[in-house]
């Protein structure tokens, strides 16, 4: 039955570093090549070298700007985004065959893609984007937070975690369990206030996003002039010069 | 969201049929025999037509089946258990009524109660969804009955109330429009859906991708909407205003009831287009849209 869970042991989430990321797409790749070859059916893609290519992932990257109104520097903003794993995931529950669920051990939101019938009324219920309708399989594809990497023990233990965040080269991206406070991911989400994405929509997602930290004015941020009058050999130089 | 052809005709020929079958559920009109032979045979090509155009919405229809098992969270679910009991319960008493020229009113009344039950879980799929602004409104669920009631009774023969009906519906049409537009994203912006806010006022500086993909053809549609405005004046003529006032107002005869199904029904598609078309997602937002 498509029911959330009351609770889950466990919830098992993504804090994102907005002040970290630095927008090179590996999570995106990473993801791509690790998801395409283990959960389900491969991530399609269309037209891959022609002249309009398009296909399925789990993650991609938005860049944003943002202008204070004070006025002074814009920031640039790298945006990854993928399943939030909401404790109250709509997805879930307006799913008609059973096939998407929220696994009560973990929190982690999956589709069985045996019993997808590709009607896509759960990306419709998603305020996030983060399902996408694999064009050739016609099955629904998600973030499974890596659920084939975090408890595989053929795997080197540094490995077991998501793709993701094992291919970040910024460190951006983190993985633990939110619903444990002790935890290394929820003690940063508490020092750099992390917050939540479109609060108003009531899914509550248990990944985070820690905000950057705000720039400098630029008036504030300039370098003094450190010789006004150069003395010594370079000020005879400056001289000199100043006469030639 | 995009406005597929197949879940257009769904909701507007599903809608018709069970309008239609309710009608004829509660003996709207006393029809027996061959008459009732035709009637019902409308009523579940356009219900049973509309069901099977929804399938062609689906991208893998050989788990079709699977979708009647999920009926206590899932409207999309309920829809297909009380799509498929009234079909099966009018079943009964057209064969009584048809073959055996035997009225059994209680499953008669049954079945119509399950038929508009069916429109209602089919308006509730869209109800139901928050991500979508305009649909996720007490408008949406009275706009669909009010196609069923008003169509299936014009469809039924029964004059007067599909002139009520429609004349109503064409009041609450222009409502739920207006307080669409006015409702947009219902408060979601840009920088609620990045926490961004903090620092200023954002916009896209890089799409994820140069490319199309599912997201943006689904649910970021904007194609057409220019003509939105034409379209509504259409669908608030054709298909409820000028049926309502023919039909309240002039000796209703054959002719001219086929003139007004065509004109209701070219009306309700203009309508159902732009219920998908205007319908905006709060993930576009990502985009930058």
């Amino acid at each position: 039955m498509t029911d959330l869970p009351k609770s889950t042991e466990k919830k098992l989430g993504l804090v994102i570093d907005l002040d970290t990321c630095v927008g090179c797409h590996a999570c995106v790749v990473s993801c791509k090549e690790w998801n395409t070859s283990n959960y389900g059916t491969a991530l399609s893609d269309v037209d891959a070298y022609g002249a309009e290519p398009q296909g399925t992932f789990l993650n991609r990257v938005h860049s944003f700007e943002a202008q204070p109104e004070s006025g002074g520097c814009s920031q640039t903003v790298h945006f990854p985004k993928s399943c939030l794993h909401c404790e109250d995931a709509p997805c879930v529950t307006v799913c008609p065959t059973g096939a998407s669920y929220k696994r009560e051990e973990d929190g982690i939101v999956l589709v069985n893609e045996d019993d997808c019938m590709g009607c896509g009324l759960c990306a419709w219920s998603c305020p996030y984007g983060a399902r996408e309708l694999d064009q050739i399989f016609g099955v629904m594809k998600k973030c499974t937070l890596c659920v084939d990497r975090i408890y595989n023990e053929n795997i080197p233990e540094e490995d077991r975690v998501p793709s993701c965040v094992r291919t970040c080269p910024a460190g951006a991206r983190h993985f633990g369990d939110l619903g444990d406070p002790d935890s290394d991911v929820s003690r940063l989400v508490a020092e750099r206030e992390g917050m939540d994405l479109m609060p108003e929509m009531g899914t509550k997602p248990v990944n985070k996003y820690l905000p950057p930290r705000l720039k400098d004015v630029p008036s504030d941020a300039a370098l003094e002039p450190k010789y006004k009058d150069a003395a010594g050999l370079f000020g005879w130089l400056d001289k000199a010069l100043e006469k030639f | 969201m995009h406005p597929a052809p197949s879940v257009i005709i769904f909701t507007m020929f599903s809608g018709l049929g069970f309008g239609l079958l309710a009608y004829l559920g509660l003996g709207l009109p006393p029809v027996a025999g061959w008459v009732a032979f035709g009637f019902f045979t409308l009523g579940y090509t356009l219900a049973v037509g509309g069901l099977l155009a929804s399938v062609g919405h689906l991208a893998n229809p050989k788990n079709a089946i699977k979708a009647f098992s999920q009926w206590r969270s899932s409207w999309l679910s309920r829809e297909g258990v009380m799509a498929v009991a009234s079909l099966l319960v009018m079943a009964v008493y057209a064969i009584a009524l048809i073959f055996f020229d035997i009225r059994l009113r209680m499953v008669g009344l049954l079945g119509a109660v399950l038929c508009i039950g069916t429109v209602f879980t089919t308006s509730m799929i869209y109800t139901q969804l928050k991500t979508v602004p305009r649909w996720h409104d007490w408008t949406t669920p009275p706009v669909f009955l009010l196609h069923a009631l008003g169509g299936g009774a014009l469809l039924a023969g029964q004059v007067r109330m599909a002139g009520i009906f429609l004349a109503m519906l064409g009041f609450l049409m222009v409502w739920a429009w207006i307080k669409g537009d006015e409702k947009g994203l219902s408060g979601t912006t840009l920088e609620s859906a990045t926490g961004l806010g903090r620092i200023g006022k954002l916009r896209l500086l890089e799409p994820p991708h140069s490319g199309q993909n599912y997201l943006l053809k689904e649910m970021a549609y904007d194609v057409g909407r220019k003509h939105a405005f034409k379209l509504r004046i259409i669908a608030l003529v054709l298909g409820y205003a000028l049926p309502a006032a023919l039909l309240l107002l002039l000796p209703v005869g054959h002719v001219l009831a086929l003139v007004i199904v065509i004109a209701h029904v070219a009306g309700v598609a203009a309508g159902r287009w732009l219920f998908f078309a205007e319908a905006a997602h709060v993930q576009r937002l990502y985009y930058g849209k």
